[in-house]
């Protein structure tokens, strides 16, 4: 599923690429920064942001739990309305059945609107193979497809690159020099891309949404240019994955009020479409033609697996690469995939079936949780992340050497005794490299840790071995306990019992 | 009633004055506290791994050691969150996921504890510094510590906050993570300290000492002196001096 990737077959390997380029860390920083914060503005003003969040969870748990039933009621009713629907189970099958429906119309061209599953299925390419031009016609795609780059950003696939670098690649497109100049280079690609959508014979588009109950599909975006592509050309073929559906026009209400708040701050996008079926008489614009395929390709896998059956709910904001500390300073690129941050980090061992032998791609996180609270939908990646841990290690595909280092824990903290004896050990060993309270020395498993920070030694005395002083100590220390504080421990502890109590909100 | 120290392995075996000071403020409130000496660690480092039956081992030590604590108290929030992480590591165990609910619905960090619990922000500290806060992730996010910290700083004397730019940001930690990834933890515990120094606080204060461990250890390693401390060492350092 991944792409021709730079940089190397592992994260770690990518990430070093990226965190040596200036341009890069600065372009994302500033751009997912202006996101995270539009969605925070967004959130508060619309106010009761939790309730919506598990309001449009719900609605996503419900409707992949019964996800044959409403496919099959959005599949009839697409029918019903005169689309043509069709099945893909992998990647393979969806990419011959769009190069089918090209051929079958004798299409030379194709615009594209923003579509995070052409990108998963690589469709560019293989229209390409059978002489067919695929245009992105959005203006961050338009970018990348310029630079021959993979999205780097669900909701901003170019978000990688600044406006210096993007008047470079346009300007050998134009054949003439443009200002690094938003208005201008926007400009530019506007003019472009109207002789295309004049000529294009298919328009092809994602799908935010279906909605089961009428058949139809909704799409969200800024640009107009999704608007063109399902309205221009003769013939529109949709491409969505089989997750995409929601139960009613009333479930879109709350998806509509998470999704741009989420993924840029908007209130809503500039436009949003609801598309059911192709033209009838009497419309005025619309495609005579329309085609929506429905992919597999991997995601069946989650269902009825307790543990990422979740990561079917996902709306694709991008609200989690925006709050996430590790996609700030690495960018997208570095997850080797098309989808990147910790969506991506889940998703792409998940549509995979080799889940376990995938590369360091779930270590690539410090599992902070940033992801989960940002998450529209509450889909908790940061356990995810663990759990593939956790598959790749009972498989026998965890790295050796901390295979055998965790042994070692935990023969080590499976005892207290033990502990202490490693700890002595410990302290006797770091006589030789401990100098004021700090070991500085870049060897070994310090070698990474130290080549940022200085490790502290290990004070004389651990705790436990403080301890029988500090209990008569303490013993003198004790002071009468206000009732009133009493009384509410007295309290708490009843409620404890009673299955309550403990900290945890989370 | 009994309240057990949750030292936490950091704490026991590199920075013993912060379960300390923990001990000595909830003396001076009151609280007789007990140490059980048959725990280690909560098993995080092997859990978030994926290595379970290792964490398993430890996890174990915990349930056996605080089986008839009636309060369980933790300088860390990871740590304590990392108990609520049982109900999945035992989730094939009925007998162990009934002792995992008694230890979750009993166990605290530190200033829930204080404030959650006994009620009280104002222990008397006097503490008139410059001082920035870092709220580390697992404690604000899985526990959802937010206001008690803030509560308890608000009530110290002398206390000048200054709020940390990008404070929800990890520190870059993570356990294993700083030692597999070490270039992008470097990246991102480097530029948690640069924010630390922008703020121009005396003091940094946070509620975990693996986050702290982490940006202290970036922020001597650039020469730099800010003092790094836990908030129950600085509450402690209040108290003693007020």
């Amino acid at each position: 599923m991944s792409g021709p990737v730079k940089g190397g077959a592992t994260v770690k390997a990518r990430a070093e690429l990226a965190l040596n380029d200036e341009f890069l860390r600065k372009a994302v920083r500033f751009t997912t920064e202006r996101l995270r914060n539009g969605k925070k503005k967004a959130s508060e003003e619309h106010g009761n942001w939790e309730e919506w969040r598990e309001r449009g969870r719900q609605i996503r748990l419900h409707t992949i739990a019964h996800l044959d039933y409403y496919l099959n009621l959005f599949v009839n009713n697409a029918r019903a309305n005169g689309v043509h629907v069709h099945f893909a189970e992998t990647a393979e099958e969806a990419v011959k059945l769009t190069l089918d429906i090209a051929k079958h119309s004798g299409a030379r061209s194709v615009v594209k609107s923003k579509s995070m599953v052409t990108e998963e299925l690589h469709l560019n390419h293989a229209l390409d193979s059978i002489g067919v031009e695929a245009i992105e016609t959005d203006l961050g795609e338009y970018i990348i497809q310029l630079a021959g780059e993979m999205p780097s950003h669900i909701v901003i696939p170019a978000i990688h690159k600044n406006r210096y670098q993007i008047a470079e690649l346009l300007s050998k497109e134009a054949g003439y020099e443009l200002p690094p100049d938003t208005t201008a280079l926007a400009g530019f690609v506007r003019k472009k891309l109207r002789e295309k959508f004049l000529e294009a014979d298919i328009g092809m588009t994602g799908c935010n949404f279906a909605i089961a109950e009428t058949g139809s599909m909704v799409l969200f975006e800024n640009e107009g240019n999704a608007r063109m592509v399902s309205t221009v050309p003769k013939t529109q073929v949709t491409l969505m994955g089989m997750e995409r559906i929601i139960p009613s026009w009333s479930d879109l209400e709350v998806m509509a009020t998470l999704l741009p708040r989420s993924a840029t701050g908007q209130k809503l996008t500039m436009y949003m479409s609801g598309i059911t079926g192709p033209r009838r008489s009497g419309d005025a614009d619309g495609p005579e033609e329309m085609h929506i395929i429905i992919v597999d390709n991997g995601r069946s896998l989650q269902l009825g697996d307790p543990e990422f059956q979740e990561l079917l709910n996902c709306i694709r904001c991008g609200a989690c690469l925006n709050a996430c500390p590790v996609y700030r300073h690495i960018g997208g690129h570095a997850y080797g995939s098309t989808y990147s941050g910790p969506i991506g980090a889940v998703l792409t061992p998940s549509l995979n079936k080799n889940i376990a032998e995938w590369d360091d791609i779930a270590n690539a996180s410090s599992l902070c949780g940033a992801c989960y609270e940002a998450c529209p939908v509450k889909i908790p990646l940061h356990d995810m992340l663990v759990y593939l841990r956790r598959r790749k290690v009972e498989s026998g595909h965890g790295n050796k050497l901390e295979s055998i280092g965790m042994q070692g824990f935990a023969s080590v903290m499976g005892s207290a005794k033990r502990m202490s004896g490693i700890v002595k050990l410990g302290k006797l060993g770091q006589k030789l490299v401990a100098k004021d309270g700090e070991i500085r020395l870049k060897l070994g498993p310090l070698k990474g840790w130290n080549t940022y920070r200085v490790t502290p030694s290990l004070p004389k005395e651990a705790f436990r071995d403080q301890w029988p002083t500090l209990e008569s100590e303490l013993r003198n220390e004790l002071r009468e306990m206000k009732p009133d504080m009493l009384e509410r421990m007295k309290q708490v502890a009843e409620r404890q019992k009673q299955g309550g109590g403990g900290g945890h909100h989370g | 009633m009994k309240v057990s120290l949750f030292v936490t392995c950091l704490s026991d075996n590199i920075y013993p004055k912060v379960t300390e000071a923990m001990a000595r403020l909830l003396a001076r409130l009151g609280v007789e506290v007990s140490f059980p000496p048959g725990q280690t660690c909560c098993g995080q480092p092997a859990y978030n791994s994926g290595y379970w039956k290792q964490a398993r081992e430890s996890a174990l030590t915990l349930l056996d050691a605080f089986e008839d604590s009636d309060f369980v108290i933790s300088p860390s929030g990871s740590c304590t969150g990392m108990i609520h992480h049982y109900s999945k590591l035992f989730e094939n165990e009925p007998e162990q996921l009934e002792r995992t609910a008694r230890l979750q619905s009993k166990s605290y960090e530190f200033t829930q504890f204080l404030v959650n619990v006994l009620g009280v922000t104002d222990l008397g500290a006097v503490f008139p510094r410059k001082v920035t806060y870092h709220p580390s992730c697992h404690g604000s996010r899985i526990l959802g510590v937010k206001e008690e910290p803030m509560r308890l700083m608000k009530d110290v004397r002398g206390l000048e906050l200054v709020p940390l730019p990008f404070a929800e940001d990890c520190c870059g930690f993570g356990g294993t993570f700083a030692v597999k990834m070490a270039d992008i933890s470097g990246a991102m515990v480097t530029e948690k300290a640069a924010h630390v120094l922008e703020t121009e606080a005396e003091v940094l204060v946070g509620l975990d000492m693996a986050c702290l461990m982490n940006i202290a250890g970036n922020l001597r390693f650039r020469g730099e002196k800010v003092r790094v401390m836990h908030l129950a060492e600085l509450l402690y350092e209040g108290v003693k001096g007020a």
